[in-house]
This record gives C-alpha cells, sequence and structure tokens, in this order.
C-alpha cells in the first residue's frame, strides 16, 4: 500500500465518515420525538436542585 | 439509614485504600530519591515525600475525625469548596508572574538576571502558561464541573474519598511542573512541558477524574444527561488521549528525570501540535462552554436558548477540532495537503463555535436587562464576546497567507490571551461569583460595586493588552519581510525587537489592571465567605427523593 493509496482512503474516508456523523448528530438533535426531552433539559440548571 | 451508615463504609474503606497508595508512593520515592545520581530527579523524588507525609497524615487525621463521611443524601461540595479557592489561588499566581515576564521583555536591562537561571525568562514563560491554562483554568474546570455534575445527574459524587484523591493529586502536579520549570526541567514540548514522572501522576489523577465523573453519571437520577456533561465529558476523555499520546517517551533511566520522545522530525512536530490544538480546543473551549451551558441560564434565570443547536454544535466541535491543529505547520516539512487540511478544518470552526456564542448570548433572550444591573451576567456575556472574537480571529490566522504575516509574532500572542483573558477568564470570574454564594450559603456577595470595579479595570487591561499586540505583532511580521532595494532583509532581528518597546509596555500594564482585577475579587469573595450564612437547613437535610 502507497503513501498516495493511504492519503487518499483517508481523506474520501473522512469526508464520508464526518458528513454521515454531522447528519446523525443533525437527526438526533431535530428528531420529533426528542422535542420534549430537549425542552425539558434546556431547563435542568434552573430547576430545584437540593438532593 | 441504612443507605448511609453502608455508604460511611464505602468513603473509609477509599480512605483506607489511598492511604495505603500514599504511603506505598512516599515509601518508593524516598529510596528513589536516596538510589539515585540526578540532582533534578531527587529535588522532584524529595516533594513527592514531602506531599506523602503531608497528605497521609492530613488523611489519616480526616479519617479519625469522621471527616470523610459519604452522606449519599447531600451533595459533596467540601471538594468545590477547595476547588474555589485554589483556582483564585493559582489564578493570582499565574497572572502575577505573566506581569513579571512582561515587565522583563519592556525592562530586559532592569529584570535580566543572568547569574540567577530561575528568575529567567525562558523558564517563568511556562510557569506563567501552566500556571493560568492548568492550575487557573484546570482547577476551575474540575470544580464547576464537581458542582454541575451533581446538579444535573441529582447524584452525590462517585467514589468516596476519590475526589478528593482528583483535587488534592492535581494540585501535586501543579507543583511537581511549576518548581521542575524553575529547576530547569523540561522536555521541551509547548504546554507540555512536564517531563515523563509528571505526566505519568497527572495520567493518574486524570483517570481518577475520569472515573469520578462517569461514575456520577452513571448514578443519575435524572435520565437526559444535560448538555454541559457532555461538554465536560469531551473535554475529560481528549485531553486524557491527548495527553498520554503526546507524552509518549522512553526514559533514559527510571531515576533520571530525562527522557527522548518516541516522535521525531515531523511526526514529532504534528503530534505536539495535534496536542497544542487541542487543548486549546478541549480544555480551554469545551470545558469553559460546559461552564457557559449552567452557569449562564442559571444566573439569569433562563432556560438554554436552543437546546437543538446545543448538540449540533456540540459534535460539530468536537470532530472537527480535532483537525485544526496543522494550521501551526505552515511552510514546514508537513506535507502541503496536511497543512491545507488543518487550514480547512479551522475555517469550518466557525460554525460550532459561533452557534456556541449564539446560544449563550441568546440564553439572556428576555433578560437583557440583566446585562446593566448584574455585573456578574455582564463578566460572562463579555466573555461569550471574547468567545466569539477570538474564534473568529483563529480562523482567519489559520489561512496559509494570514500565517505568513503573523506566525511567530506578538499577533499570536494577543489573540491567545484575548481568547485566554477574555474568554476563560471572564466566564470563569462568572462562575465563581456565582458558586462563592451558593457554596457558603450567603445570599449575595459581600460587594456587587468591587464587581463593577473588577470588571472594567480587567476589561480595559484587556483591550489595552490585545491592542498593543495586534500592533506590534503585525509591525514585526510586516519588518520582517521587507526588503532593500538591493534585495537585503531591511532590519535585523533586534531592530524588530527594539520596535516594539512602546507596545510591550502597554502590554505590562494591561496585565497588571487584569491582575488587579483578579486581587480585587479574592478581596471580595474573602468578605463574602465571611458574610453571615443564610439559614438553609432545612434544605440541606431534605431527604432523597427516591428515599421520599
Amino acid at each position: 500500500m502507497t503513501y498516495e493509496t493511504i492519503a487518499r482512503i483517508a481523506q474520501q474516508g473522512g469526508l464520508i465518515y464526518f458528513g454521515l456523523i454531522f447528519l446523525a448528530g443533525c437527526a438526533y438533535a431535530l428528531w420529533p420525538t426528542n422535542r420534549d426531552v430537549f425542552m425539558h433539559a434546556a431547563r435542568l440548571p434552573l430547576e430545584e436542585e437540593d438532593l | 439509614m441504612n443507605r448511609v451508615s453502608g455508604s460511611n463504609e464505602t468513603g473509609s474503606l477509599s480512605g483506607s485504600i489511598l492511604l495505603a497508595c500514599t504511603v506505598l508512593r512516599g515509601l518508593m520515592f524516598a529510596f528513589a530519591a536516596a538510589a539515585t545520581d540526578d540532582p533534578l530527579y531527587r529535588f522532584q523524588a524529595l516533594i513527592v515525600v514531602a506531599a506523602a507525609v503531608v497528605g497521609g497524615f492530613a488523611l489519616n487525621a480526616a479519617m479519625a475525625a469522621g471527616l470523610l463521611v459519604n452522606d449519599q443524601s447531600k451533595y459533596m461540595d467540601g471538594v468545590v469548596k477547595a476547588g474555589v479557592i485554589a483556582t483564585m489561588f493559582w489564578g493570582a499566581v499565574g497572572m502575577l508572574v505573566g506581569v513579571v515576564i512582561a515587565a522583563q521583555l519592556s525592562f530586559p536591562e532592569l529584570l535580566y538576571f543572568p547569574e540567577v537561571g530561575w528568575l529567567n525568562f525562558g523558564r517563568l514563560r511556562p510557569l506563567h502558561t501552566s500556571g493560568v491554562i492548568f492550575a487557573f483554568g484546570g482547577n476551575a474546570l474540575i470544580c464547576t464541573s464537581f458542582y454541575v455534575v451533581q446538579r444535573t445527574c441529582r447524584a452525590r459524587l462517585f467514589g468516596g474519598v476519590l475526589p478528593w484523591f482528583v483535587f488534592w493529586g492535581y494540585q501535586l502536579f501543579i507543583v511537581l511542573a511549576a518548581t521542575g520549570y524553575l529547576a530547569g526541567i523540561t522536555q521541551s514540548k509547548e504546554y507540555a512541558e512536564p517531563e515523563w514522572m509528571t505526566d505519568l501522576w497527572l495520567t493518574i489523577v486524570w483517570v481518577a477524574y475520569l472515573f469520578t465523573f462517569l461514575g456520577t453519571i452513571w448514578k443519575r437520577k435524572e435520565p437526559h444527561i444535560y448538555v454541559a456533561n457532555w461538554f465536560y465529558l469531551a473535554f475529560i476523555v481528549t485531553v486524557a488521549l491527548l495527553h498520554i499520546v503526546n507524552n509518549l517517551a522512553l526514559p533514559v533511566d527510571l531515576l533520571n528525570h530525562r527522557s527522548y520522545s518516541l516522535f521525531s522530525g515531523v511526526q514529532d512536530a504534528l503530534t505536539q501540535w495535534w496536542y497544542g490544538h487541542n487543548a486549546v480546543g478541549f480544555f480551554l473551549t469545551a470545558g469553559f462552554l460546559a461552564m457557559m451551558y449552567y452557569f449562564v441560564p442559571k444566573r439569569v434565570g433562563r432556560p438554554v436558548y436552543s437546546y437543538r443547536l446545543s448538540i449540533v454544535h456540540f459534535w460539530a466541535l468536537i470532530f472537527i477540532y480535532i483537525w485544526a491543529g496543522p494550521h501551526h505547520l505552515h511552510y514546514t516539512a508537513l506535507p502541503q495537503w496536511a497543512q491545507t487540511l488543518g487550514m480547512t478544518f479551522s475555517i469550518m470552526l466557525w460554525m460550532p463555535s459561533w452557534g456556541g456564542m449564539i446560544n449563550g448570548l441568546m440564553t439572556l433572550s428576555g433578560a437583557w436587562d440583566k446585562l446593566r444591573t448584574d455585573p456578574v451576567v455582564r463578566m460572562m456575556v463579555v466573555a461569550i464576546a471574547f468567545y466569539g472574537m477570538s474564534t473568529f480571529e483563529g480562523p482567519v490566522m489559520s489561512i496559509r497567507a494570514v500565517n505568513a504575516l503573523s506566525h511567530y509574532t506578538d499577533w499570536t500572542i494577543g489573540h491567545v490571551h484575548s481568547g485566554a483573558l477574555g474568554w476563560v477568564g471572564f466566564i470563569t470570574f462568572g462562575a465563581v461569583y456565582c458558586l462563592v454564594p451558593w457554596l457558603w450559603k450567603k445570599d449575595r456577595l459581600y460587594s456587587d460595586k468591587l464587581v463593577e470595579w473588577h470588571f472594567w479595570i480587567a476589561t480595559t487591561g484587556l483591550v489595552l493588552y490585545i491592542c498593543a499586540m495586534w500592533v506590534s505583532g503585525i509591525m514585526e511580521g510586516l519588518m520582517w519581510r521587507e526588503y532593500t532595494p538591493q534585495g537585503f532583509l531591511a532590519w535585523s532581528f533586534i531592530e524588530t525587537v527594539s520596535a516594539k518597546h512602546v507596545e510591550n509596555i502597554i502590554r505590562t500594564l494591561g496585565g497588571a489592571m487584569f491582575l488587579s482585577g483578579t486581587l480585587i475579587m479574592i478581596y471580595n469573595l474573602w468578605r463574602t465567605v465571611r458574610l453571615p450564612s443564610v439559614d438553609t437547613s432545612d434544605a440541606l437535610a431534605a431527604p432523597l427523593p427516591a428515599a421520599a
């Protein structure tokens, strides 16, 4: 395996990998059923905090 | 009741294990100090022995007095208080050393002591950088993470006496690193100067920190893991990885302080700047964003502006930052495509960085009046503004053509300080101003007026600092590349140094002002702690939700 081959795999594979990770992150953030979880989570620091 | 007594045993068990380890480590290093013929190694080993003796006796006394009670119905706040004190102490020390070395650059004929090696710029400079980044920033991150993870998980810190080990172990790391720099111990890697034995110690402490944090998340009662904890966890995990890989080295001898890196040449440079830039990305960014995501909503009484944005910018930030390091190596032996990759990823960082900035600022929606009425909120908002500014400037400087002018100049120093003083410093000050009344059960700070003074003195000092460095940096960059019509360099190096004299003095003044603000803050916090406490005994005695 030459240096050029490894470099090409790293560059193109990396592009696909990052694209997929980013899409997965967006999907998780925008998934409709997660809406209520995130609405609640955004208020977590404000809620009563004693154990 | 069973739960409490059961966990008491866990507390004393972890205390006993820690005591045994401390004694063993003390003995081991006593033998090492006796056996070595390397005076610098002996010096460091004796510090470890002293720490083991003091720590051992203190731990034994604490166990005998029943101070290590691990009551699961309460948050563990003692270690957070200790962390706040350490943060402010090391902050003052680190910034003071910064002012000293700035003065050395301004008045070299007055403040250069060739016969006193440990006072030289070369030894004091890593003391300053490590002092403010790792001692001040690190303690701030550890103590706020311990506070935030407990509140957002509704669980006491995991591990019995482990959080205390993390705290004191980290202080020992700081002392070993700092005294080592002064004595002349360095492996010459920027922001990773400590030698192999100190690196190994930090690895142990950091893994204990990771266990404490993960264990607390594991036993959480709140089903969702709050976004601040994601950022803290990314910071802890990545710093562990960076620290271990960049410090892979072979010691000359187990009784010698010196070692040789496993990497050499351009691989060494790339590993170092993969580490170096991610120290910025994960230590100085992700960790402090975690602080922002807890203390800003809490202080202004508003929910996070967009929780969805926080998720998207979190994943984008951590996946992009890790590739930005090669922008430190433009025009070097590093392959051109790798330099371009580092530059491209740096520019892509605009998006997640500004995502965080917008999310932090917009959390004030509906509470903008607090900017006028609450100086602590103003401090945090200015911190976020500086975060936005320095993460805009950074990608610009990573562009190869811009870097050709900015690299090695004071522009870089100014950029770093707008991030470190403006973002990291101010968000920490804001968080600590919040924490001290909460932890010591006071209904207010001693003086809001003094917070105002701190804010304005520090902000003015900061603006003086970064403006002076823009001017001197761009000036020296232009002077270095100026040619005469005959094709010779127009300026000798020392002429470019002399040209910066006035800017150096302004920078020293700005730094001294920033330090003065910190000292005012310490006084204000000290007086706050001495205020009469508000009665919170009912709240403290509240039972666990699960048990009730």
